[in-house]
C-alpha cells in the first residue's frame, strides 16, 4: 500500500511552517542550560594542558579550600563509581583494540582536554575559579599528531595494547580471485591519488550541557542532557554506572544543533550522574566554547589513497582504497565505525563489477577523539570517488561530466543490486545531473572558461561538480549485525487516539532542529484524516517515549517517520473492527478516507475515526476480545537503507594573485524520494551545503606538534557567517523508495555529502589550465595560491 | 555592587558581582534565558541583545557598564502575543532549525533594519558577518530578514 | 567564558580616570567598549584585578572640525566614526575603515581610542590613522601630550603610553585624496590577514598595513618610490620594505608579504582612479 492509493495527499508535500518555531523565536524554547534547577551544584572539569603525560601529582587542597567549592575528586578518587568502562557500541573486528576509557583519567593522559579532576561548587564561578587552585604535576611524553606517524609506533599511546593501531578492516570483493589486480595491469587509464580530509569541529551552536536530578523516592535520577540519543544514552549510562536502567530517565529538552557531535556518551554525562547520586544533589554542567573544542568529539580526520582503473571509453572496471582513519586518543561510541559506514560507498554512483578493494585501519592519535559528524564516513567516500573520478576525466582529457554519464548506474538498472551484494533502492542519476548541469550553466561556463581562462588571467573560473549516493536511515539491524555494530536499527512509535480524537504521537527519534514535531504530524494527519492541529507530537523524555534509537544517520524519516505510519495503520485497523461492530458490516466492507470509515457501495453508512476513539474508551460496545482504546505500537525495522542521491555543481571564481575563492553559484539538485514538507528538505539541503562548503574552503582543526591545538575559539575556528558563503540553488527530483510506505529517503546529510568535492573539483577545474591537479581543503586562500606556485614550477 | 538595569522595560536591581556579564544577568538575575551563550570570544552573536536601542552582545559587556541603560531581549519582542514582524518573518520562510542561534540572529536583524531599512541580499549578510549559524546555511535567514524589510 | 574577579570603578572625567590608575597601578586597565579587554578576560588571558570604566566620559566622544584636521575624542564608538559626515567628507579612508572593525554590534561598543591603546597590529584602526599621518593626544598626570601615531606603536600590544596616561582625542589631517582600504581576511568578521589603508594625491601618499608585523607597518619606501617617480607597480613591490610579517594559522610570512604587495598595488590603483 502507498500512500497515494486512496487518500487524497492534502498534508503530506505541503510546506507547512513548523510548530516548533514560536517558541524558539520567542526564547520560550528551554535549552538544557535553560532550565532553573535549585539546589543544584556545578561540575567543572580540571582538563589535561598535555596530549600525552603521566599523571605524577594532583593537589587539591587549595581549591577545596575556596568557599563554595563542595567536592574535588581526582581521577582515581572516582574510580569506584565505574561498573565499566566508557562504552563503544561498535567492535568492528573481533580483534580490534579498545583502551579502557574513564570518566577522568586516572594514571595517564592522551589528549588535551582529557579531564583530570572534577569540581563540584555551589556556583559555576566559583567552579571555574576552582579549576585554577587545583595543582598538577605531569610527566610529559611525546605527542603523536601524524596518522602515518602514529602506525609506526614509535611512540605508543596506549603501552597495554601495544600498538596505535586499533583495527584493519578490510573488503576484498572479487568476481574471480585476483580480478581487481588484473583490471589495474589491463587498465587504458588509472589514476592515484592521496587525499586527506581534515579533522573537523562539528561546533553545533548549543555548546553541551547536562543536569542529572536525583528524585526525592527511591534512588531514581532524571538527566536532561543536550543530546541526539537519550534512549541509547540510558541503556549505556545504566550499563557504565551499574544504575538499574528502570531508575534512570532521559531528557533531551530543545536541543541546539547536533550534527554527530551529540551523538556520543560523555565523560560529563556519566559524572553528573553519578556525582548527583554520591551527593544526593542535582548536579549541572554547561560547556564552554573553548572547552567544547577540546571536549567533544571531532569529525572527519583521514588520509585516502585512491585508485581507479577505467577501459579505454572511462568505464571503471575496479577501485582500489587504503584509508587510514584518526580515532584520536580513544574510542567513543562509535568512533571506529564512522569511517566503515562509506565503505561501501567508495564506487560511487557508477557500474563497477565486482572488483572492489577496501581497507580502513583506525589509529590512536593523542588528540580528541573523533567520532559521527554529519555524514560520518560517507563524505568522505563521496569525496573520494568524485574527486578521483575528476582526475582520471583529466587523465582522459575529457569533460568530468562526459566520464559519470558513461559510469552512472542507469534509471532502468533499480533496484540496482551493486558489487557489494547491497540493493539500491531506486535512482536516476542521469537525470539529476541533467537537471543541474542545466540550472548551471554548465555549458555556458565552459564557453566562457575559453574567453576568460587565458593565459595571465587575473581571475579564472570554474565548474565542477559531484554526483552522490547516500547510504543512510540506519539500518536493517541484521546488516548492523553483519557490521559488528552493538543495537539494531529500529524505530518505535505509538499513535494514541484519545478520547476526544485529540491524537500523541509518540516517537523514539530525537530531534535537534529537523522539525520532527511538524512532519510527523503531516504523516499522523495524512493517515487518520485528523486536522494536523489535532496531534501532539511527543518525543525526547525515556519516561514518555520508552522505546526509541533516536536521531542520527539521516534516519529519523525513513525510520521513525515510517514507524509512526505503521502505527496509524494498526490504528485503523483496529477502528476498523469498531466501526464494523457498529456499522454491522464485515471489517473488509469498510473503506478509509479522510477520516470516516463507511461502507463501501453505501456511503452514508458512515463513522468518523473520532466517534470511534470514544468508544474504544468507554468501551461499552466492543467486539467481543477487543481490548478498550484506540492506541498502537509500532516498531519498524527498515528491509534496506535509504538511498537518496543527487548531483551538486559549484561554479567559483579564483583570484589568481591571492588565492582567494568567491563561490558565484551552488546548484544543489537532491533527491529523496516523496517530500513530507519541502520547506523542511531546503532548509535541510542549505544547512548541509553550508557545512560541506565550510569543510572545503574554511574549517580545519589545527594542531601543533606537541598535540595543541590551535583552533579552540570561533574566532579561529572558521564557521562561516552569512557573510561569507553564497545563496544555495536547490531543486530536486523524485524518485520514491520502493523500500517503505511513504517512499521517503533521509535528506538530512545528503548537502555535505555532494559540497566538499564539488567545490574541489570547481577550483581545481579554474586552475586547471595553470597546471593545478590537486587541491587541499580547505582551500583557504593561502594554500590555493601556494598550489598556484608550485604548478608553475 | 549595585547594578540598575531596565530590560524589557521593567526596572531591575540586583547586587551581582564585577565580573557578571549582561548576558549572565539577563540569564540568571532576570531569568530570561532566551538571550544564549554559543562561544566565548564575541565571535557567534547567540548573545545579542538591543543596549539603549542598538544590537550589542551581551557576553562582550559587564551589567556594571550596562547599569542605568535599557536593555531589549528577544522576550520583550512580541507584544499580547503576537511575534515582532522579524520573528513572524523567519518563522515563514524557514529562518531557523535548532533555534539557538536564533534570538540573537533575530535581534541583530532587527537592529540591521533600524539602521538600514531597505538593505540588499549583501547588504543583509554583511550585516549579520557577526552572528553564526550553523543549521540553515544562512539562506533562509537572509530571505526573512529581506521578507521583514519589505 | 566567566572572568577571574576584579573590582570596578567607574570615572566621570579623564583626570579622575588618570588619578584612579595612578592609585591601583599595575594591576589596573581601563576599560573602554570593552571589545578588547573582555575577551581577552572572558578566556583568563588577562586577569586585571580593578578595571576602571571610562566608557561613560561623555565629553570624550566627539567628531569635530579643527581646521586642518578632524579631531576625534577617543571614547568615539567606531559606529559613530563611520557614519559621521564630517569624517566622509574630510577624512573618508577613516570612516570607510572604521565600517571594517569586526561585526555591527562590535562597532556599536568598540572605540577608536580602545582600539588604539591595545595596540593590536591586526587592528583595521592603527594602520588606518598611521597611514593618515594622524596625531594622538594622550593625558597623564602632567597633563597632556602629543604622540605622532609613527612614533607610537613599540611592539606587539605594546605603546608608548605610560602606564598613567590614556587617550583624549585623535586628530587626523583632512585628506581629499585618492584613497582605499583593502581588506584581507577569510571571513568577514575577522581581523585582517593583511590590510593596507592607502591615500594617494599626485605624489604624495600614505601607505600603512594591517598585521604585518608585530605593530602597524608605515610603508614608507612605497611612499618614497612614488614621490620620485615609480610606477604604483614599482613602488607595490616595496610593500614590506619595513615589515617583518609573521607566521600563524592563516598565512605564512612570505604570503603575507606577496599578499601585502598585491593589495598595496591594488590600494594604489584603486586610490588613483
Amino acid at each position: 500500500m502507498t500512500m497515494t492509493d486512496n487518500r487524497p495527499n492534502t498534508v503530506i508535500g505541503t510546506r507547512l511552517l513548523r510548530r516548533e518555531d514560536p517558541a524558539l523565536l520567542t526564547g520560550e524554547g528551554k535549552f538544557t542550560n535553560d532550565l532553573n534547577i535549585p539546589g543544584a551544584l556545578h561540575l567543572a572539569i580540571k582538563r589535561s594542558e598535555h596530549a600525552h603525560a603521566r599523571i605524577i601529582k594532583i593537589d587539591t587542597t587549595q581549591a577545596k579550600a575556596l568557599p563554595g567549592v563542595v567536592a574535588v575528586y581526582t581521577g582515581a578518587e572516582l574510580q569506584s563509581l565505574w561498573a565499566a568502562p566508557m562504552p563503544c557500541a561498535w567492535p568492528v573486528t573481533p580483534d580490534m583494540k579498545n583502551p579502557a576509557h574513564y570518566p577522568l583519567a586516572v594514571s595517564k593522559v592522551h589528549y588535551v582536554g582529557d579531564g583530570v579532576a572534577a569540581v563540584l561548587a555551589t556556583s559555576e564561578t566559583v567552579s571555574r575559579d576552582a579549576l585554577d587552585l587545583i595543582d598538577v604535576t605531569y610527566e610529559v611524553l611525546p605527542a603523536v599528531v601524524d596518522l602515518e606517524e602514529a602506525l609506526s609506533d614509535k611512540v605508543i599511546l596506549h603501552e597495554d595494547l601495544g600498538t596505535n593501531a586499533s583495527y584493519t578492516w578490510p573488503l576484498l570483493i572479487e568476481s574471480t580471485p585476483g580480478c581487481v589486480e588484473e583490471a589495474f595491469k589491463n587498465a587504458a587509464y588509472t589514476v592515484k591519488e592521496r587525499y586527506v580530509q581534515q579533522r573537523l569541529l562539528p561546533m553545533a551552536m548549543e555548546p553541551r550541557a547536562i543536569a542529572a536530578v536525583p528524585q526525592p523516592f527511591g534512588g531514581d535520577v532524571t538527566m536532561y542532557s543536550a543530546t541526539q540519543i537519550p534512549h541509547i544514552l540510558k541503556v549505556m549510562a545504566a550499563l557504565t554506572l551499574g544504575i538499574p536502567e528502570h531508575q534512570l530517565r532521559i531528557i533531551a529538552p530543545s536541543v541546539g544543533g547536533g550534527f554527530g557531535s551529540k551523538l556520543d556518551v560523555y565523560a560529563e554525562e556519566l559524572l553528573c550522574l553519578a556525582l548527583s547520586r554520591k551527593h544526593n544533589e542535582p548536579v549541572r554542567w554547561v560547556e564552554e566554547r573553548s572547552e567544547n573544542a577540546h571536549a567533544t568529539i571531532h569529525g572527519r580526520g583521514q588520509i585516502q589513497h585512491v585508485e581507479l582503473a577505467a577501459d579505454k571509453d572511462g568505464k571503471l572496471t575496479a577501485v582500489r582504497f587504503r584509508i587510514i582513519a584518526d580515532m584520536g586518543a580513544y574510542l567513543q561510541l562509535v568512533t571506529p565505525g564512522v569511517p566503515l559506514l562509506g565503505a561501501f560507498l567508495y564506487a560511487g554512483v557508477y557500474n563497477l563489477p565486482q572488483a572492489y578493494d577496501f581497507s580502513c585501519t583506525g589509529v590512536f592519535t593523542s588528540l580528541t577523539p573523533t567520532d559521527a559528524y554529519r555524514g560520518a564516513g560517507r563524505p568522505e567516500a563521496t569525496y573520494a570517488i568524485e574527486c578521483g573520478m575528476d582526475a582520471l576525466a583529466r587523465k582522459m582529457n575529457i569533460d568530468p561530466y562526459e566520464l559519470r554519464k558513461r559510469n552512472f548506474i542507469q534509471k532502468e538498472q533499480f533496484p540496482y543490486t551493486a558489487f557489494s551484494g547491497l540493493t539500491y533502492d531506486s535512482g536516476d542519476h542521469a537525470l539529476a545531473a541533467e537537471k543541474a548541469t542545466q540550472m548551471a550553466d554548465y555549458a555556458g561556463i565552459r564557453k566562457q572558461q575559453k574567453t576568460q581562462n587565458v593565459p595571465g588571467a587575473a581571475k579564472r573560473i570554474g565548474i565542477g561538480m559531484a554526483s552522490y549516493f547516500e547510504m543512510c536511515g540506519l539500518a536493517p539491524s541484521r546488516v548492523l549485525a553483519s557490521l559488528n555494530y552493538g543495537a539494531g536499527g529500529w524505530e518505535a512509535a505509538t499513535v494514541r487516539v484519545l478520547p476526544t480524537a485529540k491524537v500523541q504521537v509518540v516517537t523514539g527519534t530525537s530531534p535537534h532542529g529537523q522539525g520532527h514535531e511538524t512532519s510527523w504530524a503531516m504523516i499522523a494527519s495524512e493517515k487518520l484524516g485528523i486536522p494536523i492541529e489535532d496531534i501532539d507530537v511527543l518525543h525526547s523524555d525515556t519516561a514518555i517515549a520508552p522505546l526509541g534509537m533516536d536521531t542520527y544517520g539521516s534516519r529519523s524519516l525513513p525510520v521513525g517517520g515510517v514507524a509512526i505510519a505503521g502505527a496509524c495503520d494498526k490504528v485503523i485497523e483496529k477502528a476498523r473492527l469498531i466501526a464494523a461492530h457498529q456499522l454491522e458490516c464485515a471489517a473488509d466492507d469498510l473503506e478509509f478516507a479522510n477520516g470516516l470509515f463507511s461502507v463501501k457501495g453505501s456511503p452514508d453508512r458512515s463513522v468518523p475515526i473520532a466517534a470511534l476513539a470514544f468508544a474504544a474508551f468507554t468501551a461499552h460496545n466492543l467486539p467481543d476480545g477487543l481490548e478498550p482504546n484506540l492506541e498502537a505500537q509500532y516498531t519498524y525495522d527498515p528491509p534496506n537503507f535509504s538511498w537518496p542521491f543527487g548531483t551538486h555543481v559549484c561554479i567559483v571564481e579564483v583570484d589568481v594573485e591571492t588565492g582567494k575563492i568567491e563561490v558565484l553559484k551552488y546548484v544543489a539538485i537532491d533527491d529523496c524520494g516523496n517530500q513530507i514538507n519541502p520547506l523542511i528538505v531546503e532548509g535541510q539541503v542549505h544547512g548541509g551545503v553550508i557545512q560541506g562548503l565550510a569543510q572545503a574552503l574554511f574549517e580545519e582543526a589545527v594542531y601543533d606538534e606537541d598535540g595543541n591545538l590551535k583552533t579552540t575559539t570561533l574566532a579561529e575556528y572558521l564557521v562561516p557567517a552569512a557573510s561569507d558563503v553564497p545563496s544555495i540553488t536547490t531543486g530536486h527530483t523524485i524518485t520514491p523508495s520502493p523500500t517503505n510506505q511513504l517512499g521517503v529517503k533521509g535528506i538530512g546529510e545528503a548537502g555535505t555529502i555532494g559540497a566538499a568535492p564539488a567545490v574541489i573539483n570547481a577550483i581545481i577545474d579554474a586552475l586547471s589550465g595553470l597546471g593545478v591537479t590537486s587541491m587541499a581543503m580547505p582551500a583557504s586562500p593561502q594554500t590555493v595560491w601556494r598550489t598556484i606556485q608550485s604548478a608553475k614550477k | 555592587m549595585k547594578v540598575s538595569i531596565t530590560v524589557n522595560g521593567k526596572k531591575s536591581e540586583h547586587d551581582v558581582e564585577p565580573r557578571t556579564l549582561l548576558v549572565h544577568y539577563v540569564r540568571e538575575n532576570l531569568g530570561l534565558t532566551g538571550t544564549n551563550i554559543g562561544c566565548d570570544t564575541s565571535s557567534c552573536g547567540a548573545c545579542t541583545v538591543h543596549l539603549n536601542g542598538e544590537a550589542v552582545k551581551s557576553c562582550t559587556i559587564l551589567a556594571a557598564q550596562a547599569d542605568g541603560c535599557s536593555v531589549d531581549t528577544i522576550e520583550g519582542l512580541s507584544k499580547d502575543g503576537v511575534m515582532h514582524p522579524m520573528q513572524q518573518a523567519f518563522m515563514e520562510n524557514h529562518g531557523l532549525q535548532c533555534g539557538y542561534c536564533t534570538p540573537g540572529m533575530v535581534m541583530a536583524a532587527i537592529g540591521l533594519l533600524n539602521e538600514n531599512p531597505h538593505p540588499t541580499e549583501e547588504d543583509v549578510r554583511l550585516g549579520l558577518e557577526g552572528n553564526l549559524c550553523r543549521c540553515t546555511g544562512y539562506h533562509n535567514i537572509v530571505k526573512s530578514v529581506l521578507a521583514a524589510a519589505k | 567564558m566567566i572572568p577571574a574577579a576584579f573590582d570596578f570603578k567607574r570615572a566621570s572625567s579623564a583626570d579622575e580616570a588618570i588619578s584612579l590608575i595612578g592609585q591601583y597601578g599595575d594591576e589596573a586597565k581601563f576599560l573602554a567598549g570593552g571589545h578588547s579587554l573582555i575577551p581577552l578576560m572572558k578566556l583568563r588571558l588577562a586577569q586585571p584585578t580593578m578595571l576602571i570604566d571610562i566608557g561613560r566620559i561623555t565629553d570624550l566622544s566627539y567628531i569635530k572640525d579643527g581646521g586642518d584636521h578632524i579631531a576625534i575624542g577617543a571614547l568615539t564608538r567606531h559606529m559613530d566614526v563611520e557614519k559621521s559626515d564630517l569624517l566622509k567628507k574630510h577624512v573618508p579612508l577613516l570612516a570607510h575603515a572604521a565600517g571594517h572593525v569586526g561585526d555591527a554590534q562590535v562597532r556599536h561598543r568598540g572605540t577608536i581610542g580602545g582600539s588604539l591603546a591595545h595596540a593590536d597590529s591586526a587592528s583595521d584602526l592603527p594602520a588606518t590613522t598611521l597611514a593618515l599621518g594622524a596625531t594622538y593626544i594622550a593625558q597623564g598626570p602632567n597633563g597632556q601630550r602629543q604622540i605622532a601615531a609613527k612614533d607610537f606603536y613599540k611592539g606587539f600590544l605594546e605603546s608608548a603610553l605610560a602606564p598613567d596616561e590614556m587617550l583624549v582625542e585623535i586628530r587626523v589631517p583632512k585628506n581629499t585624496g585618492g584613497w582605499s582600504f583593502q581588506k584581507f581576511n577569510r571571513r568577514a568578521q575577522d581581523w585582517a590577514i593583511v590590510g593596507v589603508a592607502a591615500w594617494k594625491n599626485g605624489k604624495d601618499s600614505g601607505v600603512a598595513l594591517v598585521n604585518m608585523g608585530s605593530t602597524p607597518i608605515l610603508a614608507t619606501s612605497v611612499s618614497a618610490a612614488l614621490a620620485s617617480g615609480a610606477s604604483i607597480t614599482e613602488a607595490a613591490e616595496l610593500a614590506a620594505a619595513e615589515a617583518e610579517p609573521q607566521s600563524d594559522l592563516n598565512a605564512s610570512s612570505d604570503y603575507r608579504t606577496h599578499l601585502a604587495k598585491v593589495l598595496v598595488r591594488r590600494a594604489l590603483e584603486d586610490s588613483s582612479k
